[in-house]
């Protein structure tokens, strides 16, 4: 018998090398549309007790105009969203690069569930549990970053940041340094650094790379002076590049007088390998729904969490948790910036996390580091074998790397988004990059520890096929995507205020009305 | 091929009104590029280029356009004029297109290729000018002689697009490729059908720039901005879009605009560089300054225009003695700064601003959108003063003003050391 054709003994044929994937495609509507009037999901029974007469000033005129439906069209309804999905729970999700999409334990979300009666007023002598879960993750931060103290309040890496720049503010306000104008970034810095600093009334200076790929520090030499407020910065940047000049970088900014705020949003690659305080930062700031596995839902809930050095103490959001050796309590620190949310942080995400640093331990922390490295390492050497992509700057990457199909593109027309929804035919995607492209026709992939080898060879086979495919028929990768839920989505009304709808009410007052 | 010829400057020849593009070819555009002449510009340099054995390919180029533009939307309607200046790449594409006849007087024998000069393509624009695209393949001589037509037809020029096709193409008017042409042209024609303002169907200005070729011949870069073209509006972004994005230009020409409006002192004289955002400085002034020459203004009283369109001497005598401010754009693609379109701003009207004191970071305002710098991929500003010494001065790390608000530190070296380097 000839053994390569063995399968065909096998009462089920082997799957093929590729998968063949096809997405649900449902044809849903609004679920306003879906309301008719009078139809419930529960018949109540008449109250036995009388109505509470709210005051006529809180009291309603109308009742609310909620979709009107049965338990089984709800349940329906939210399924089949969820069918005409991409996430981490469902693909091979390391193309949404620094977004650190990492799997996120279900058994937290057990622990985040308990703490889901309490009540943000309650007198805090009857929540010292969950108080004590904030202070000893904000502990644990402290030690992860170096710093001397950790807000957990803003409820997402940009409020983090944005709360950050706050500091700076009032860290600058308080020393009668106010004419303190410019904040200095980087390209390859999370934008969220020049938006936040730049809403918060700064002037906002870019440095370039180099010719190296490192942010140019003749540049940063340039750019520090007396109107220097601080240097926001990543490190290991979006290109995966990580620069070893850093502590340079921070004492050029200190000789002048600036504060030095490193944005570890993404910290995954550097877990137990380096510490912002030990370059000499004295602010930074964590997204816990991407290096501590909250769940990273495009939207929320997030969390971020902000650590300062003991200087920037005072200036601190409040309320911070404190605890005198017998028992937790709360309090705002003497200049505090303010609330930058409600109550103490986004709690069911703060259990979440704790829960998952619990789980790894210091060398667990260290371990995810050296796999999410180890792994974007491995998917680099298989990519780079595709013909027509590369990686610019040929330089060692951490935990991402920013690709470019320009020789690809140059060769077919076929540009880097059309690529990235073809992959999408296959139950995978990626995301290109910020703009401008300063790396040309850009693809950015970040594997971080959760994934299988087995799952990055299927994610580089596919890429490599849709390049394949690209070279003979770019025609066929333009018209992409085939077996999506959605055909192709003309995003030209992002830029247009007036057909936004974010709400059912906006788009019946926009465009039904 | 008479038959269906129409008279020139009459409405478009299809009665359903459906989008209509317009096609020029200049069919000896490129011929100079494989026998290593570095341009096609002139009789001379074309026959030679011929008898090095080059074969015309601008012509085949086109077609490729031509066949992106109906494999994207089939059935475009096509004009174009007879023989190698568009009508043979348009059927070699297989385009059903109509032709019109440039001009009665045209002594042109236009299907011969290395016969047809500028004053053809000059022609074929002006009859082709009540199409609502015109696509044109050539280099940048070419789009210079489209420009010249453009300007003669005013208000009624349509938009038009290059489809790269000369040795040299350093203008900002044409696609990456003959392919992308035809994709671009594509989405603007859908734009229209769906009425202005939607999908595709927006324009922005792109800046046509030359060199001279003899120049160049002896290893001298000159290039030169002639002026600029209204082109489709290329959106990039087809999916995977985050946190909005879409690096629409536009706008951040205005913030640029803002900051150095917001930064000028009263008495200070200003003189703006040639080019749109410079321009745009004067609309925020509310004053109307000159595209491509060079003016001077004063920001008090709300904006004053002290002179328009200066020659280099009346400029030196306008701030020889007085506090003054240089504000120059960069050259996209190229990164100049100073020597392109610009040498009324010479080395001794230079010297005589940073002269009056403060230092010269302050002196020269050097503005750029964050994608014209992209797009530099990591090439330095050039300076190219026509005083080595004052390049060399100049050189060194430079405040580049690219939003309102918003700058960045970016490299400016000498050209000479660019190129020879």
């Amino acid at each position: 018998m000839n053994t390569a054709e063995s399968f065909a003994e096998l009462p089920v044929a082997p799957k093929p090398p590729l998968r063949r994937f096809h997405q649900a495609r449902w044809d849903e509507p609004i679920i306003f549309e879906l309301s008719a009037p009078g139809r419930r999901g529960l018949a109540v029974p008449e109250p036995g007790a009388p109505l509470v007469e709210l005051p006529e000033t809180v009291r309603r005129a109308e009742p609310p105009k909620l979709p009107e439906m049965s338990q089984l069209h709800v349940l329906r309804h939210y399924l089949r969203l969820s069918q005409e999905n991409l996430g981490v729970d469902l693909n091979i999700d390391v193309g949404q690069g620094t977004c650190t999409m990492k799997y996120s334990p279900k058994v937290n979300d057990r622990f985040a569930a308990a703490i889901a009666e309490l009540h943000p007023l309650q007198h805090e002598e009857t929540v010292q549990g969950v108080l004590e879960i904030y202070w000893r993750l904000e502990r644990m931060l402290a030690e992860i970053s170096g710093m001397s103290r950790v807000s957990l309040q803003p409820g997402s890496g940009s409020a983090a940041i944005y709360a950050n720049i706050a500091m700076i503010r009032a860290y600058h306000a308080a020393n009668g340094e106010g004419h303190r104008d410019q904040v200095i970034t980087t390209m390859f810095s999370h934008p969220s650094n020049a938006a936040c600093a730049k809403t918060a009334g700064y002037e906002v200076i870019t440095l370039m790379p180099d010719a190296d790929g490192y942010p140019d520090i003749e540049a940063l030499r340039a750019a520090v002076g007396p109107r220097t407020a601080a240097l926001m910065i990543t490190n290991p940047e979006d290109t995966g590049i990580f620069n070893p000049r850093i502590r340079e970088f921070v004492e050029l900014v200190h000789s002048v007088g600036g504060l030095a705020c490193y944005d570890q949003a993404n910290a995954n690659g550097i877990l137990g390998i380096t510490r912002a305080r030990d370059a000499g930062f004295d602010l930074c700031h964590f997204n816990l729904h991407k290096t501590f596995s909250t769940p990273h839902a495009c939207g929320g809930p997030a969390a971020g969490a902000c650590g300062v050095s003991a200087e920037l103490e005072p200036f601190l959001p409040g309320p911070v948790v404190t605890f005198d050796g017998a028992a937790y309590g709360m309090e705002t620190p003497p200049h505090s910036i303010g609330k930058v949310r409600p109550f103490l942080g986004v709690t069911p995400n703060i259990v979440r996390a704790y829960a998952w640093i619990m789980a790894m331990g210091a060398e667990g922390l260290r371990q995810v580091a050296e796999t999410a490295v180890l792994n974007n390492n491995y998917l680099m050497h298989k990519i780079l074998q595709i013909p027509g992509a590369s990686a610019p700057w040929d330089k060692r990457r951490v935990e991402q790397v920013r690709y470019s199909w320009q020789e690809l593109s140059e060769e077919t027309g076929v540009h880097s988004e059309e690529i990235g929804v073809r992959a999408a035919d296959f139950g995978v995607h990626y995301w290109t990059s910020h703009h401008p492209y300063l790396v040309p026709e850009p693809f950015t992939l970040e594997p971080t520890e959760s994934y299988s080898k087995e799952d990055l060879d299927e994610y580089a086979a596919i890429l490599a096929h849709v390049a394949s495919e690209a070279r003979t028929d770019p025609e066929f990768v333009k018209g992409a995507p085939y077996n999506q839920s959605v055909h192709k989505i003309d995003t030209t009304s992002l830029d247009d205020p007036k057909a936004w709808a974010p709400t059912w009410r906006a788009y019946v007052r926009k465009h039904l009305s | 091929m008479t038959s269906d010829v129409a008279a020139p400057r009459t409405p478009v020849p299809f009665p359903d009104r459906d989008v209509v593009v317009g096609l020029v070819v200049n069919p000896v555009a490129g011929l100079g590029g494989a026998a290593g002449l570095k341009g096609s510009d002139g009789e001379q340099v074309q026959r030679e280029a011929l008898a090095r054995g080059a074969t015309p390919r601008a012509g085949e180029r086109a077609a490729r356009a031509v066949r992106a533009l109906l494999a994207r939307r089939p059935g475009t309607r096509v004009v174009t004029v007879p023989g190698s200046m568009g009508e043979l790449s348009a059927r070699d594409a297989g385009a059903p297109c109509a032709l019109v006849r440039p001009s009665p007087s045209s002594s042109a024998d236009p299907g011969s290729a290395g016969a047809t000069t500028a004053r053809d393509t000059r022609q074929a624009v002006v009859a082709l000018a009540d199409v609502d695209l015109l696509l044109f393949a050539g280099g940048d001589g070419t789009a210079r002689d489209v420009l010249d037509a453009v300007r003669e037809l005013g208000d009624q020029a349509p938009p038009v697009l290059g489809i790269p096709a000369g040795v040299k193409v350093y203008s900002g008017c044409f696609a990456v490729s003959p392919a992308a042409a035809g994709f671009l042209a594509a989405g603007y024609a859908s734009g229209l059908r769906h009425g202005p303002g939607t999908a595709d169907a927006g324009t922005v200005e792109a800046e046509v720039v030359d060199l001279d070729e003899e120049r160049y011949r002896q290893g001298l870069v000159s290039p030169r901005l002639y002026g600029s073209l209204r082109v489709p509006a290329a959106r990039a972004a087809l999916s995977g879009r985050k946190a909005g994005s879409s690096g629409v230009v536009p706008a951040s020409v205005e913030g640029i605009a803002r900051e150095v409006v917001a930064r000028m002192r009263p008495g200070v004289r200003y003189v703006l560089g040639p080019g749109a955002t410079t321009q745009a400085v004067g609309r925020e002034l509310g004053l109307t300054t000159t595209l491509l020459g060079v003016d001077v203004v004063e920001a008090d009283d709300g904006g004053v225009l002290v002179a328009g369109d200066v020659s280099e001497a009346e400029l030196f005598a306008l701030v020889t003695g007085r506090e003054a401010v240089v504000v120059l754009s960069v050259i996209g693609g190229q990164g100049f700064v100073l020597g392109r379109g610009n040498q009324q701003v010479s080395p001794r009207v230079i010297d005589a601003v940073i002269g009056c004191g403060g230092a010269t970071g302050r002196r020269l305002l050097v503005l750029a959108t964050p994608q014209k710098l992209a797009a530099l991929r990591g090439r330095p500003l050039l300076a190219d003063s026509g005083d080595e010494d004052l390049d060399r001065k100049l050189s060194g790390h430079v405040q580049v003003i690219t939003g309102y608000r918003e700058s960045t530190i970016y490299q400016i070296c000498t050209a000479s050391e660019e190129f020879h380097g």
